[in-house]
């Protein structure tokens, strides 16, 4: 079993950072299924070939969504930029130039705590409406 | 500046960052309620009601074969504990104190944090609010007299109620303080805490000190069941003040819904 995900230790990583490369990592194996799907039905001529692999394609959409969600919604300053890109109207480049510029912020990706832990929230209220930031507390110790 | 008019009150920001603080460290211990249910949110101050996906009749305003529906809500309720701080330990807060009297402070977030568990646990009718161990359809499981022989017989059965509804775990359970000091206190034969005993009758989930809960109630955690929706998330407002104290207060807005009411089995004392 492979752990090419990590650049760094595992040892030294903490849980969620570990999941997150795991979740990047299934993000990328979905898209390369998804362009090799695409690939074989360019080729393929055999009608019942080609529905099921547009079917296998069709999970491979849903899949790679899900991971995308998932990460976004661990990572504030991505989401903020993915909103400013993703199903928008007009020039992608421009889009993404605005949204970056815009989400600076919102704090590094890198740095940023998990969406829904405290530190997120105190982050994001300090940011924003005033309030404690105190959100879900599932998880956390008393 | 918005509805709580921070920018307006005669504090530094020194002083607003140690009532900030404050506040999320005596909130944290008893907001039992957020350790256990779903929350989403906040929508902000502006959000005025939970979308519960129902309709009702309502008669057309004319012609015959049409039909007209409203929409069902469920308001957001506000919730509000007002506190007053002594102007002369904010000040000596600026000077570098470590020994701020914030007691005001602490007793209104002991205050508003009762109040939503127990809008949550057992409802607030005034409001629409149904509360888990109201909505439960198992009969009060009696926690007995012994809290080391029948708590965890009792708490046993609870969970078996929402296990044979179908209701994955973990489960967690909602201790009242009084209940709740009994459990961390009792050691069962051999000296085997009753705290981890129950942890293990609960699959691992947690136990929770919960001020204003009666009893105790067994709370499935899976996800989906209970649905706290928050508005504007706790935070502290200015009101007014004089040459003695600044008034504040600590506010909230909130729905909560319970999806699945098979999903919680209640504990009677």
């Amino acid at each position: 079993m492979g752990f090419d995900q990590y650049h760094e230790p595992p040892e030294e990583l903490p849980a969620e950072t570990r999941t997150f490369a795991r979740l990047c990592a299934s993000l990328e194996e979905e898209s390369q299924a998804i362009g090799w799907y695409q690939q074989r039905l360019a080729v393929e001529p055999d009608a019942e070939a080609r529905a099921i692999m547009e079917d296998a394609q069709g999970e491979e959409f849903k899949h790679f969504s899900m991971d995308l969600e998932a990460l976004l919604r661990r990572t504030p300053r991505w989401r903020a930029i993915a909103e400013g890109v993703l199903f928008q109207s007009g020039d992608i480049v421009e889009n993404g130039e605005a949204a970056e510029a815009a989400s600076e912020d919102v704090g590094s990706g890198e740095e940023a705590p998990p969406e829904g832990s405290a530190a997120a929230n105190v982050a994001m209220a300090r940011a924003g409406d005033g309030s404690l930031g105190i959100g879900s507390l599932r998880g956390e110790d008393r | 500046m918005n509805h709580l008019l921070r920018d307006i009150a005669p504090l530094s920001d020194g002083n607003w960052a140690l009532l900030d603080d404050e506040a999320r460290e005596r909130l944290h211990g008893p907001l039992a309620a957020r350790r256990l249910v779903d929350f989403a949110g906040p929508h902000g101050w502006e959000h005025s009601a939970t979308n519960l996906g129902r309709t009702e009749e309502l008669a057309p305003p004319d012609g015959e074969g049409v039909e007209g529906l409203r929409r069902r809500v469920l308001p957001l309720v506000e919730l509000r504990a007002d506190f007053a701080i002594a102007r002369a330990e904010l000040a000596d807060d600026d000077r570098g104190s470590v020994d701020a009297d914030l007691e005001p402070l602490d007793e209104a977030a002991v205050r508003i944090a009762t109040c939503e568990n127990i809008a949550v646990f057992h409802g607030w009718a005034d409001a629409g609010i149904v509360g888990i161990a109201e909505a439960s359809p198992f009969k009060p499981e009696p926690l007995g007299d012994s809290a080391e022989q029948d708590y965890p017989r009792s708490v046993a059965r609870a969970v078996e109620s929402v296990r044979a509804a179908g209701i994955g775990g973990p489960y967690g359970l909602a201790l009242g303080p009084g209940e709740y000091t009994r459990v961390i206190e009792t050691a069962e034969h051999g000296g085997y805490p009753l705290f981890d005993h129950l942890g293990k009758v609960l699959g691992g989930g947690p136990i929770v000190w919960a001020p204003g809960v009666e009893g105790a109630v067994v709370v499935s955690l899976r996800g989906g069941d209970f649905l706290f929706e928050s508005g504007q998330d706790l935070a502290i407002g200015y009101d007014h003040h004089d040459a003695e104290a600044v008034a504040l207060y600590l506010q909230e807005s909130f729905s909560f819904v319970v999806a699945t009411p098979e999903a919680a089995a209640p504990l009677s004392r």
